[in-house]
């Protein structure tokens, strides 16, 4: 088999793994080393699904030992299998890098004999980058559940970020899909690398010079709509590896049906994306905007409106915190109004200082005003002129322009939304996704 | 502000000319309606007054900045100069004008209209910038790797540390064709330097093999259920695509770059660079 199919296989059972940023590892070059990492991330292209692509993002073998349902690369599926040497793996990252056409390395791993074994492979390639190459890009690793904790911190010693993926987001769910995997044999590693990272944290202090840990911290990924676990279950985990693990990042993968399967959306359900995309508004609102996840849902209301951006949704429930005035509001305060993102917040509250602020002043600041007018004043007064129905309110803040970036065929229905479907907006979270849930 | 004078100023279309500028209307305390770099087509019929550039009132006015308004505002003004805003020139005059009468506030006067156009002309210039960082294609030829870019703003000296770090033991250039210079490295070297033109020689063997396999990685990629292009093309504009090695052979590459009148003026602007003290050497 020649490079080049082997490449498109690996590449295609790979594509659904989401964690492709780069961000979170400084590291300047050094002299006979090649490469560097940026601690913002850096997209190199964007892939004809509007993701970004900064990694070379491949599995070592997409054959697998494991029969989870939900994946491609599963033992029962037919499909073409593939395999790279590390000896391929280290010098395609490194062709690629120096063309500059990726960020660094994003490797995985389909089981092959066991999970040692597969870590040992994957070790043995990023020796070769690291020690051999001398490279100094990002590397981020995927731990294989049921390694040795011996191999995995040896692991986690040549990569930047190592992830562990949940995928389901209930015990339930993996008993019943992901047969060989349990609950445990995820949070173990994700411990394991928890507490390496704080280990490793207190030799930094002792020590200058301590090999570093994983130093762009942990990431894990969730699949959404495969299940019926609502968005509720999903953010309350997702904060939950925050606090507990110290997770970086949760992605989270509108599932794509790949394998016809009792359990699971039939083969044409299409992704949830809108869904997909409401869970990382929520998750944005959680790691910069100082909201928890029982603020945004709960038990009664436990999915995410379809039609409003969870911020919307809250501010619209949550009428009595507002308006706030602009010209004295806490940072946090102006933080939780619809249209004042964190830019602006900040440039708000550096403005103010050279002198009182208007509407047209905060026009010009990136206040998308046409959200913000309802929940704000300036120097005592709201905008001239403003009605607030209950009509006009909902109309405004829906144009989420969010809607119109991911402009997906499936939701042009939501034009067909006439004003009395408005009328119920608020209380209708709980009623929607119908699509893509399961059963 | 000075009275406003019915005349325009012309200089070389360098940084230090254009602080010699700066110099001029302080002098004669008046307000140019224009700024123009010579070779650039102007518009308006206003008598022209020539501006010659001086490194001594440059460098009067480049040490005022941080005395008299604050250490960040040298280089706010430096990437004004390098955006691609209409009349730059006299946005930045006008912004020193606020900055010399109110001092460090004025890097907090965002609702200020001149203040607002700099910060954004600034960060447009940034975001570009960062884009670059990314979309950058080296080929491999031998022992020296080359990029051609095609930006809007001069990002060559925005983006140099970058890649000088990132490539430290490389020997490569990136040839910016819209304003005709190019970033030489070597080990130990980097300069940006004038270059009328420069046309990529044909790849061997190897380099045509690692773009085939890029772009065969670069469709496998992408998930057919979530297609979308609208999204793929507000974060990567098409106007890139023509130097993207995945996206060669797309069918909406750019039109060619056409050499406008802003790049000839900073095209002449970076021949100054030779001397070894302009402003965008390292
Ligand atoms: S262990 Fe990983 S690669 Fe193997 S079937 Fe399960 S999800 Fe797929």
């Amino acid at each position: 088999m020649d490079m080049m199919e082997k490449l498109e296989i690996l590449t295609a059972s790979a594509k659904y793994d989401v964690a492709c940023t780069s961000s979170g590892s400084e590291r300047k070059n050094q002299a006979g080393g090649l490469g560097n990492a940026v601690s913002m991330g850096i997209c190199h292209s964007f892939a004809a699904d509007g993701r970004c692509i900064s990694l070379l993002k491949v599995l070592m073998t997409n054959g697998c030992i494991y029969d989870c349902a939900y994946c491609v690369n599963r033992k029962s599926n037919q499909t073409r299998r593939a395999a790279l040497t590390p000896e391929e793996l280290a010098d395609l990252t490194m062709q690629f890098y120096r063309r500059n056409y990726i960020e660094g390395l994003f490797l995985s791993s389909g089981i092959m004999r066991s999970p040692d074994y597969t870590t040992e492979q994957m070790i043995a390639a990023l020796e070769l980058l690291r020690n051999t190459y001398h490279f100094r890009g990002y590397i981020h690793v995927k731990a294989i559940p049921g390694t040795d904790d011996v191999l995995l911190s040896r692991l986690g010693l040549l990569a930047d970020r190592m992830s562990v993926n949940i995928e389901l987001p209930s015990q339930e769910s993996l008993g019943r899909l992901a047969p060989d995997k349990s609950k445990s044999s995820i949070l173990k590693p994700m411990s394991l690398i928890k507490e390496k990272i704080n280990e490793n944290r207190s030799d930094l202090v002792k020590y200058n010079h301590a090999p570093r840990f994983a130093p762009a911290g942990q990431s894990t990924q969730m699949i959404v709509g495969a299940t019926p676990d609502t968005d509720f279950r999903i953010l309350t985990l997702t904060e939950g590896l925050y606090r507990k693990y110290g997770l970086k990042r949760v992605f989270f993968s509108a599932y794509t049906p790949v394998v016809e399967h009792s359990l699971l959306p039939a083969l044409d359900t299409k992704p949830p994306l809108l869904r997909e995309h409401r869970l990382y508004q929520a998750d944005w609102l959680l790691r910069f905007y100082g909201f928890q996840a029982g603020e945004l849902l709960d038990e009664a209301a436990p999915n995410f409106n379809p039609l409003l951006d969870p911020k919307c949704s809250w501010a619209v429930n949550h009428r009595e915190q507002f308006p706030v005035e602009i010209n004295r509001a806490a940072y946090e305060q102006l933080l939780r109004v619809p249209g004042i993102g964190v830019r602006s917040a900040q440039r708000i509250v550096k403005a103010r200082r050279a002198g009182a602020l208007d509407f047209a002043a905060l026009k010009k600041l990136g206040v998308v005003l046409k959200r913000a007018q309802f929940f704000i004043t300036c120097k005592g007064k709201m905008l001239e002129g403003l009605k607030v129905s209950e009509h006009t309110l909902l109309r405004s803040l829906m144009s989420g322009q969010e809607l119109a970036a991911l402009e997906p065929p499936q939701y042009e229905q939501l034009t067909l939304f006439d004003d009395s479907d408005l009328a119920a907006l608020p209380a209708a979270g709980a009623a929607v996704h119908k699509r893509g849930d399961w059963p | 502000m000075f009275k406003p004078a019915a005349l325009a100023y012309t200089y070389d279309g360098s940084f230090e000319g254009l602080l010699c500028c700066v110099f001029e209307s302080y002098q004669w305390k008046e307000t140019p309606l224009a700024i123009h770099s010579d070779g650039e087509e102007q518009g308006l019929l206003l008598e022209s007054k020539w501006i010659a550039t001086d490194s001594s009132r440059a460098d009067r006015v480049l040490k005022s900045l941080p005395l008299r308004i604050c250490p960040e505002a040298e280089e706010l003004v430096r990437l004004g100069f390098w955006s691609c805003t209409p009349d730059r020139e006299l946005l930045l005059l006008n912004f020193l004008y606020l900055g010399f009468t109110h001092g460090r506030k004025v890097m907090n006067m965002l609702a200020d209209d001149t203040v607002n156009t700099l910060h954004k002309a600034v960060q447009q210039l940034r975001r570009e910038a960062h884009l670059y960082l990314g979309f950058v294609r080296f080929s491999v030829y031998g022992p020296v790797m080359a990029a051609v870019i095609e930006p809007k703003g001069f990002v060559l000296p925005v983006i140099q540390d970058h890649f000088c770090d990132r490539f430290y033991g490389e020997s490569f250039m990136i040839y910016d064709k819209t304003h005709r210079v190019a970033l030489i490295h070597q080990p130990g070297q980097q300069a940006i330097i004038p270059l009328e033109e420069w046309i990529p020689p044909e790849p061997d063997a190897a380099e045509e093999e690692y773009r085939r396999l890029w772009k065969g990685f670069y469709n496998a990629i992408g998930i057919r259920e979530r297609k979308n292009d609208r999204l793929r093309s507000s974060l990567m504009p098409k106007r890139y695509w023509k130097h993207l090695t995945e996206m060669k052979g797309s069918t909406t590459a750019a039109s060619g770059g056409k050499l406008t009148g802003s790049s000839k003026k900073l095209e002449e602007r970076s021949l100054r660079l030779g001397d070894g003290d302009g402003p965008f050497q390292s």
